[in-house]
C-alpha cells in the first residue's frame, strides 16, 4: 500500500477501457477486444494441456500429477467455502475416496475405468451422509468437526486393521501408460473448474453465495439452505474423492498416509494464497505451491512448517489472495485523484 | 376482500428461561385486512413474528394459516406456503448487487413453480421488482453492492425480497425505523398498493402515525400478552394503553 | 481397582490439560489451537534450562512458566491482533502456526529419550495393591488447585470477569472500558502459562514427545467441548467422563483406541448438544 501524497488525494480505481467496452455485447467488435477476454482464459488452458507433452514422463511429469492432484481438492474446498462451509478435512475426502478405489480394484478386480469413478461417487456420497447431521452447526463447530474426520477414520483403521491397516493396500493397478494418466487428470481439473465457474455465475450460485453471507436471510426467503449445503458437500465430496481416486491409481498404493494433514493444508494454503472464491485462483495457488515446495526438497520435514507459515501469512495478511490482486490489475487501473 | 380468515393464532405461549416473552396470545386475521402489531420495546412482539413465521417453537399453542397449523415448521417451508416476513435487524446479502439479493426469493419453490426462469430472466424479474418498490430501473442503485447502500434502502430491499417471494402474508417486523421522513412517505403508498391488490399484511411498528394511516385494525402488547385490540383511534384511547406506553403518573403531581 | 486409580489419575490429567485453553477459548472467547505446540514447547524449554544452562529444577520451572506467558502474549500481537472476531481466521491461523512450530522441532530433532524431564520427587506408594508415582500425586493436587483456581479467577477477579465479559459480548465489553486488544492478549497469555504448568507436571512421567502436543489440543478440545466451554464444573465433569471412558477403553479394547474415543466424543456432542454439558449461552446461536 502506498502512502497518500500530500495534500487532499485519493486514490480512484477506473476500469480499464477495454474491460468496460468488453463488458458488453460489443465485444465481438474488435479482435483486440475478443483477445482480451479471452486471452487470460484460453491461454492457461492450452498451456496446461500441452504441459504432460513438455515435461514428459520423468520427475516433473509427477510433479504435474501431483498438481492437479491437488489443484482438484482446493477447487473443492474452495466450493464448500462458497457457501460457507469452511471445511478442515479435505484428507477425509480424498483418503476414502482413495481407499473406496483402491479396494474397489484389489478386493473387486475392477479396472481403473470403473474403480475410479466407483471411488469418487462412493466416496463423495459415504463423506455427505456423514457430515450431513452437521450442516447446521454454525462455521466454527463445522470446521472442528470436519477437523477431526480424517483423524478419527486413520485411527479406526489403524486399530481395526482392516482395509490393509496401518500398512495399506499395496498393488494397485496403474492407467496404462504415463500420458494416459496425464491426459486424465489435467482435463479433469480444467472441466472441474468450468463447471465450478459456470455454477456460480449460474442462480444456483447465487443462492449459494446467499447462504453464505446471510442464511437467515435466504431460509426466509424460501429456500432450504440445508438441502444446498448438502448439495455442495456432495460435489466437493466427489471431487476430493476423485483425486483420492486418481492418486491411488497413480501411486499405486492407498494407506493411512492418505488421511494425512498434508492432504487438507496443501489446498487449503493453495486455495487462499491464490484467493478464495475464485476457482482459477485456487488452481493458480496450487501450481505455484506445488513445484516451489518440491524445489526445496532438501528440507523436507520442513514441508508441513512451509505451508503452515505461508497459510497463517496468507490468513493474516493477504485475505484477498493472488488471484483478486491479478485480476483487479488486469481490469482496473489506478491513480491518484484530487478531492 | 373477503370475509375468510387467513391466519389464527391460538394461545400462543413462548417463555425464556424464567421471562414469559409471549404469553397466551390469540387473535384472528381475515384475508385482506392490515393488522398493525403495537406496544413498548420488550413487549413480545418480535418473539410473535418468530413463532408465527417458524424461527422459534412455541411452548404451546397453534398457528393455522389457510386451515393448517404450521407450528413446527422450518421457516423456509413457511415462507413457501405464502407468510413471509421482513427483518428488524435487516441483515441482506452484503456482498452480492441489490438485484442478486432478490435472486434467492426468485429460486426458492414457490416462485420456480410459477414463473421459471432460465439464466438471465431472474435477473429481470429482481429488477422489474425493484423498480415497482421505487429503485429506479435506469439508475445505479439495484446494482450497488448491498453493502455500499444505505440503511433505509436496506429495507426497502427487504421488502422488496418478501414482495418476491409472491407472498399472501407479509409480515413487517419495524419496517419504518431507520427510514427517513420522505422514504416512509414513499414506501406507506407501496404498501397500501399491495393490500389493494389483495396481500394480507401484518405490521410491527413503533411509528404510530403512519402505521395507523394503513392499518384496519391494531394489536397492543405489553409483557408478552394482548392488552387491547381494535380500530386504532379506539385503542389509543385506551387507559391501558396510554400506562403501558407512558406509564402512570405519580401521586400528588 | 486401578481402573479407579488410574482413571482418576487420568481424569485429572485431562483437567489439567484442558484448564488452559478453557481460559483462552472457552472463558475468553479467543481461538488458540497452537496450544498443543506452547504445550510442548513449555515443557522443552524447561529441559534446554535444566541440562543446558543448568539452572536449578524449580527455578526453570519458574523461568519457563513466565516465558511461555510472554510467549503467548506476543502471539497475539503477531498472529490473532487483525483477526479479531474472525473466529474461524483465527483458528486457522493459530492452528498452522501450532503445526508449523511442531514440526520446526521435530525437524531440529527433538525427540527421543533423552529429552526427558525428571520427576519432582523419587519414588511410589502402593494404593491397593497397585503402585503410584509420587509425580502422579502431585498431579492430582497441582490439578485440582488449578481448577479451583480458574473458579475463582474467572469468578471473582476483575481480570477474570474481563476475560467472561469478553467471550459474552465484545462490544459491550469495550463500553465497559475493558480493553479487548490487552485483555485478550492476557488471555492468551495466562492460557500459555497454564499450559507450562499442565506439562511441567505431566511429562516427567514420561518423555517429551512432540506428538503428545498434538493430542494435547485435541484432549483439551474434547474435554472443554463435552463439558461446556466456558463453564469451569464442566472441565471437570468432562475430564472424568473422558479420562474413565479412555482408561476404559484401553483396558477392553487396545490402547489404539483411545484416540477413537476423544475424537468421537467431540463428534457426538457436536452433533448432539453442541454447547456441551453444561454450556449455555452459545446455544441460542447455533442454529440459524
Amino acid at each position: 500500500m502506498t502512502e497518500p501524497r500530500e495534500g487532499k488525494y485519493r486514490k480512484e480505481r477506473i476500469d480499464r477501457g477495454i474491460k468496460a467496452r468488453s463488458d458488453t455485447v460489443y465485444i465481438v467488435s474488435s479482435p483486440r477486444e475478443i483477445m482480451y477476454v479471452l486471452l487470460p482464459r484460453v491461454l492457461p488452458v492450452i498451456g496446461l494441456l500441452a504441459l504432460p507433452l513438455v515435461l514428459g514422463e520423468g520427475y516433473w511429469g509427477r510433479v504435474l500429477f501431483l498438481c492437479c492432484i491437488y489443484a482438484l481438492l482446493a477447487l473443492s474446498w474452495d466450493f464448500m467455502a462458497s457457501v460457507g462451509l469452511i471445511s478442515l478435512g479435505q484428507a477425509f475426502f480424498f483418503g476414502i475416496g482413495g481407499y473406496l478405489a483402491g479396494a474397489a480394484n484389489l478386493y473387486l478386480g475392477l479396472s481403473p475405468l470403473f474403480s475410479i469413478p466407483i471411488g469418487a461417487l462412493g466416496g463423495g456420497a459415504i463423506c455427505t451422509l456423514l457430515l450431513a447431521p452437521v450442516v447446521r452447526l454454525r462455521g466454527i463447530y463445522f470446521a472442528m468437526i470436519t477437523l477431526t474426520f480424517p483423524l478419527l477414520v486413520s485411527r479406526i483403521i489403524e486399530a481395526t486393521k482392516i482395509l490393509g491397516g496401518t500398512h495399506g493396500l499395496p498393488g494397485i493397478a496403474f492407467f496404462p501408460n504415463v500420458y494416459t494418466a496425464m491426459y486424465v487428470a489435467v482435463p479433469i481439473l480444467i472441466i472441474c473448474m468450468f463447471v465450478f465457474r459456470r455454477i456460480m455465475n449460474e442462480d444456483y450460485g447465487t443462492v449459494l453465495q446467499g447462504i453464505r453471507d446471510n442464511d437467515r436471510t435466504v431460509m426466509s426467503s424460501g429456500i432450504n439452505i440445508y438441502r444446498y449445503k448438502i448439495e455442495t458437500i456432495f460435489i466437493s465430496g466427489v471431487t476430493a474423492a476423485l483425486a483420492g481416486a486418481l492418486g491411488t491409481h497413480y501411486w499405486r498404493f492407498v494407506g493411512l498416509s492418505s488421511f494425512s494433514w498434508d492432504f487438507t493444508i496443501v489446498p487449503l494454503a493453495g486455495a487462499i494464497l491464490g484467493g478464495a472464491g475464485t476457482f482459477a485462483g485456487a488452481t493458480l495457488g496450487i501450481f505455484i505451491l506445488v513445484p516451489l515446495s518440491e524445489l526445496l526438497r532438501e528440507f523436507a520435514g520442513l514441508r508441513i512448517v512451509f505451508y503452515s507459515l505461508i497459510l497463517a501469512v496468507c490468513v493474516i495478511g493477504l485475505p484477498e489472495g493472488i488471484f483478486h490482486y491479478l485480476q483487479r490489475k488486469y481490469s482496473q487501473f489506478e491513480r491518484w485523484v484530487a478531492v | 376482500m373477503g370475509n375468510d380468515v387467513l391466519l389464527k393464532v391460538e394461545k400462543l405461549r413462548r417463555s425464556f428461561g424464567g421471562i414469559v416473552a409471549v404469553d397466551n396470545i390469540s387473535f384472528d386475521l381475515p384475508k385482506g385486512e392490515v393488522l398493525g402489531i403495537i406496544g413498548p420495546n420488550g413487549s413480545g412482539k418480535t418473539t410473535l413474528i418468530n413463532l408465527i413465521t417458524g424461527f422459534i417453537k412455541p411452548d404451546s399453542g397453534k398457528v393455522i394459516y389457510q386451515g393448517k397449523n404450521i407450528v413446527g415448521k422450518m421457516p423456509y417451508q413457511i415462507a413457501n406456503m405464502g407468510v413471509v416476513r421482513s427483518f428488524q435487524m435487516v441483515r441482506p446479502l452484503y456482498h452480492l448487487p441489490a438485484f442478486k439479493n432478490l435472486i434467492p426469493s426468485l429460486y426458492a419453490p414457490r416462485v420456480k413453480k410459477l414463473r421459471g426462469g432460465k439464466f438471465g430472466e431472474r435477473d429481470d424479474m429482481a429488477i422489474d421488482i425493484l423498480d415497482d418498490i421505487g429503485f429506479e430501473r435506469d439508475s445505479f442503485v439495484p446494482y450497488k453492492l448491498a453493502n455500499a447502500l444505505p440503511h433505509g434502502y436496506l429495507k426497502r430491499l427487504d421488502l422488496a425480497r418478501c414482495i418476491a417471494l409472491r407472498p399472501d402474508l407479509l409480515i413487517l417486523d419495524e419496517l419504518f425505523s431507520g427510514m427517513s421522513m420522505s422514504e416512509v412517505a414513499s414506501t406507506l403508498p407501496i404498501i397500501e398498493r399491495f393490500n389493494e391488490q389483495g396481500l394480507t399484511i401484518i405490521m410491527v411498528e413503533h411509528r404510530l402515525r403512519e402505521l395507523f394511516r394503513v392499518a384496519n385494525r391494531v394489536i397492543v402488547l405489553n409483557f408478552g400478552s394482548k392488552i387491547a385490540e381494535g380500530a386504532p383511534a379506539a385503542v389509543m384511547e385506551s387507559d391501558e394503553v396510554k400506562k403501558a406506553y407512558l406509564g402512570t403518573e405519580e401521586d400528588g403531581s | 481397582m486401578d481402573l479407579l486409580i488410574f482413571g482418576t489419575c487420568n481424569s485429572i490429567l485431562l483437567a489439567l490439560i484442558a484448564t488452559g485453553f478453557s481460559l483462552t477459548f472457552g472463558i475468553s472467547g479467543v481461538a488458540n489451537f497452537a496450544y498443543g505446540a506452547i504445550y510442548v514447547c513449555g515443557g522443552l524449554f524447561v529441559w534446554a534450562l535444566i541440562s543446558k544452562a543448568g539452572f536449578p529444577y524449580l527455578a526453570s520451572i519458574v523461568i519457563s512458566i513466565i516465558t511461555m506467558g510472554l510467549f503467548g502474549y506476543a502471539l497475539y500481537w503477531v498472529f490473532l491482533f487483525r483477526l479479531r472476531g474472525l473466529v474461524l481466521n483465527e483458528v486457522i491461523a493459530t492452528f498452522s502456526g501450532g503445526m508449523a512450530i511442531l514440526q520446526l522441532l521435530r525437524y531440529l530433532g527433538f525427540h527421543g529419550y533423552e529429552y526427558a524431564l525428571p520427576p519432582f520427587m523419587e519414588g511410589s506408594i502402593e494404593i491397593g495393591g497397585v503402585g503410584i508415582e509420587l509425580q502422579r500425586f502431585f498431579m492430582i493436587g497441582i490439578g485440582a488447585a488449578l481448577v479451583l483456581f480458574l473458579y475463582f479467577f474467572t469468578h471473582h477477579t476483575r481480570l477474570g470477569l474481563a476475560f467472561r465479559g469478553m467471550s459474552q459480548d465484545e462490544r459491550t465489553a469495550i463500553t465497559l472500558g475493558i480493553d479487548s486488544d490487552k485483555t485478550a492478549a492476557l488471555a492468551l497469555a495466562f492460557g500459555s502459562s497454564l499450559a507450562t504448568v499442565a506439562s511441567i507436571t505431566i511429562l516427567p512421567l514420561g518423555i517429551i514427545d512432540i506428538d503428545r502436543g498434538f493430542d494435547a489440543l485435541i484432549f483439551a478440545l474434547a474435554v472443554g467441548m463435552v463439558g461446556g466451554l466456558e463453564s469451569v464444573p464442566g472441565v471437570i465433569i468432562a475430564s472424568f467422563i473422558l479420562g474413565f471412558s479412555q482408561q476404559f477403553v484401553a483396558v477392553f479394547f487396545g490402547s489404539a483406541y483411545t484416540m477413537v474415543v476423544f475424537l468421537s466424543a467431540i463428534i457426538f456432542v457436536l452433533a448432539v448438544k453442541p454447547a456441551g454439558i453444561l454450556g449455555k449461552f452459545k446455544e441460542l446461536e447455533e442454529r440459524v
